[in-house]
């Protein structure tokens, strides 16, 4: 089975206010295709390792290779060459530029890309849109819809290159059971069938145990590597 | 062909703050528009001082230099015999004023060679008389260099070559002697010599002490004033083809001929220092005024990559890389500053087009204001150059953003 992102001895400080290490040696594998959840109580550091894993943080000791490339130590440019390319992110709170249409915002990484032409570009926005339940909105600026509709767009947005990785920081966090079971399916059939690999932080208990696997936190360390086999 | 979505995300902004938009471009307008105006007036000055200043003097002047007798000395010892130094009392004139034309006019850029002859003389008709200047030259030259013929106000200028005799007298002396065209004038030079002189026509330099005492008259007819021969001649003068050049000339000029070479900047010290002094004061202005409109950009700019924050992270995170930012705000920049440039040329061009048909009057005429097209081209070129570095010192600092800390805010 092919690793897709390798972590190793990644160790990361906070200077201010006070000293304090909020990641402790994380070490850990992703292999292509997997679900993979991590949970852990508030403040454990959670988003802060993702923010490492999804190249955007370079302030970290250790390794990380992504899709068998060791990313440490890349310059920001080729950083986010990665990341327009490989890796597709959800925010935990910060979704989408407000003066745009859902449609726009979930076109602008393609574009940025420039792979395929606006039209496939749009038909794919479209695509993905109408997954998510929002083929209605797309037209809509972006900062006249609900905070769960906007988590949707953000992650229609963060599927449109295909990523490798699909990143997310509790991406059901504002969303009902509904919203929540569809966005676990689409992200089961993305894993499943297209070869996508997921890293999901999330508070939502019965969407980690349907996962692949769930990675538990704890004050910076990674205190179980597979909470299910445990249990 | 790559999509431009920099570009589009730059116009959504510019588009989505429309009243913003419009005040930096209004900034940029009146600041185009006052540079342009304000140099545009300035070269129209400067075009209107120099054509009068050239309809009397030239470019060049070449003359005999007074010479200051040297002391003697003993050849073996340094000490000096005698010394009084004293003006050396020899003609100041150019003994061989054939050949220096010939030499002047072989050389590039010269336009005009024209030998001149000044007589101070007293003009008599019946009892009245006036002390004045004739300047004795040969008239097609003279007419080449100081475009006499544009100023004429009476009579016919081509007369003067047909006949000897023939003077052309200022508008003032006209007016203080009551004499026309056709008129007779006697003219005594300081020699004693007197000549009756035929008015042949009248000008107006519309430089009122020129108009009273100064009149043109043959080069042949100023010797006889002068009892000289044939080949006297005080001064040779030129024109090149750019006078703000003249100094340049003058030195080559000057070993070229073995007389002294005087440009008009140095024989006119005060005008040219306030021509100076009048070009440094609008500049300062001009470009002053360029700059805040700068400030207005610079600001704006500020605020919208301040108030962008969260785009600018957003940005980064799906792969923005931080050329591309500063592309994104550079190009909202120059496209404020695009607007400005366009309107801002326009109404120049709208007050220069009203203030050429505004009539002053007197020496002056018309508003003396031309569409300088280099002073356009600086405007735009300047105006960009602003707006551009207004854009991209905000679009660095949003280039340097660094997401992860505004996604933990
Ligand atoms: N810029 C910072 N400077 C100093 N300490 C920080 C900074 N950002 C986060 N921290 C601290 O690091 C720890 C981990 O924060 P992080 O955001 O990763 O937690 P989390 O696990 O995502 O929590 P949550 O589940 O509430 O989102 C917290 O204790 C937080 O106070
Ligand atoms: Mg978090």
């Amino acid at each position: 089975m092919e690793t897709i992102l390798h972590a190793k001895n990644i160790n990361k400080f906070f200077h201010d206010p006070v000293d304090f290490q909020v990641l402790k040696d994380i070490s850990f594998d992703v292999i292509k295709g997997e679900f993979l959840t991590i949970i852990g109580k508030s403040g454990c550091g959670k988003s802060t390792l993702l923010y490492i894993l999804s190249t955007m943080d370079t302030e970290y000791s250790g390794n990380l290779t992504i899709h068998n490339e060791l990313v440490t130590g890349y310059k920001q440019d080729k950083l986010a060459a990665i990341r327009n390319n490989k890796i597709g992110f959800v925010f935990q709170f910060h979704y989408l530029l407000s003066e745009f249409s859902c449609l726009k915002n979930v076109m602008i990484p393609a574009l940025k890309l420039g792979k395929f032409s606006t039209e496939e570009i749009e038909a794919k926005a479209y695509e993905k849109l109408d997954i998510l339940g929002l083929k209605d909105q797309a037209l809509k600026p972006a900062s006249k819809l609900s905070g769960g509709q906007q988590q949707r767009v953000a992650i229609a947005r963060a599927l449109i290159n295909d990523p490798l990785i699909i990143i997310c920081d509790e991406p059901t966090g504002n969303l009902d059971t509904k919203n929540t079971e569809i966005i676990f399916d689409i992200f089961k059939e993305l894993t499943q069938y297209q070869g996508q690999t997921i890293i999901a932080v999330t508070h939502d208990n019965d969407f980690a145990k349907a996962s692949d696997r769930t990675i538990e936190m704890q004050d910076g360390k990674i205190i179980n590597w597979d909470l299910k086999e445990t249990i | 062909m790559k999509y431009a979505i920099n570009s589009e995300i730059a116009f959504t902004y510019i588009t989505s703050n429309k009243k913003l938009t419009m005040v930096a471009a209004l900034g940029v307008v009146l600041g185009i528009a006052v540079y342009i105006f304000m140099n545009s007036m300035m070269a129209g000055f400067d075009k209107q001082i120099n054509d009068l200043v050239f309809r009397s003097i030239s470019h060049i002047r070449i003359f005999k230099d007074d010479e200051v007798s040297r002391p003697i000395r003993n050849a073996d010892s340094s000490a000096s015999l005698i010394v009084n130094p004293k003006v050396v009392p020899i003609v100041n004139t150019i003994l061989n004023p054939k050949m220096v034309i010939k030499l002047l006019e072989a050389q590039p850029d010269v336009t005009v060679v024209s030998p001149q002859i000044n007589v101070s003389v007293f003009y008599n008709n019946g009892k009245s008389q006036i002390g004045g200047a004739s300047l004795g030259f040969l008239p097609e030259k003279g007419n080449q260099m100081y475009n006499i013929k544009s100023f004429m106000v009476d009579g016919n200028f081509d007369d003067l070559k047909n006949n000897q005799n023939g003077i052309l007298i200022g508008s003032g002396i006209s007016r203080k002697m009551n004499l026309n065209v056709g008129d007779n004038i006697s003219l005594t030079s300081s020699k004693g010599v007197t000549k009756v002189m035929n008015i042949m026509g009248i000008f107006q330099t519309n430089n009122s002490r020129e108009d009273k005492s100064r009149s043109y008259i043959n080069l042949q007819a100023a010797q006889q004033l002068l009892q000289q021969g044939a080949s006297y001649v005080t001064d040779i003068n030129v024109n090149v083809i750019d006078y703000s050049k003249a100094d340049q000339y003058s030195a080559s000029f000057s070993a070229l001929t073995g007389y002294k070479a005087e440009d008009w900047k140095t024989a006119n010290e005060t005008l040219v220092a306030g021509v100076r002094m009048r070009r440094i004061v609008i500049s300062f202005v001009s470009y002053t005024i360029l700059l805040v409109a700068g400030f207005g950009i610079y600001n704006i700019l500020n605020m919208t990559v301040t108030s962008k924050i969260n785009d600018i992270a957003i940005l980064k995170a799906i792969g923005f890389k931080g050329g591309d930012v500063v592309r994104i705000f550079v190009t909202q920049a120059l496209t404020v500053g695009f607007i400005g440039i366009v309107l801002g040329v326009f109404c120049a061009s709208i007050l220069i087009f009203w203030l050429q048909h505004v009539y002053i009057g007197g020496d002056i005429g018309y508003f003396p204001i031309d569409f300088s097209f280099i002073e356009f081209m600086k405007a735009i070129g300047l105006g960009f150059l602003i707006t551009f570095l207004a854009g991209y010192i905000p679009a660095r600092k949003a280039a340097q953003v660094d997401p992860v800390s505004i996604f933990r805010k």
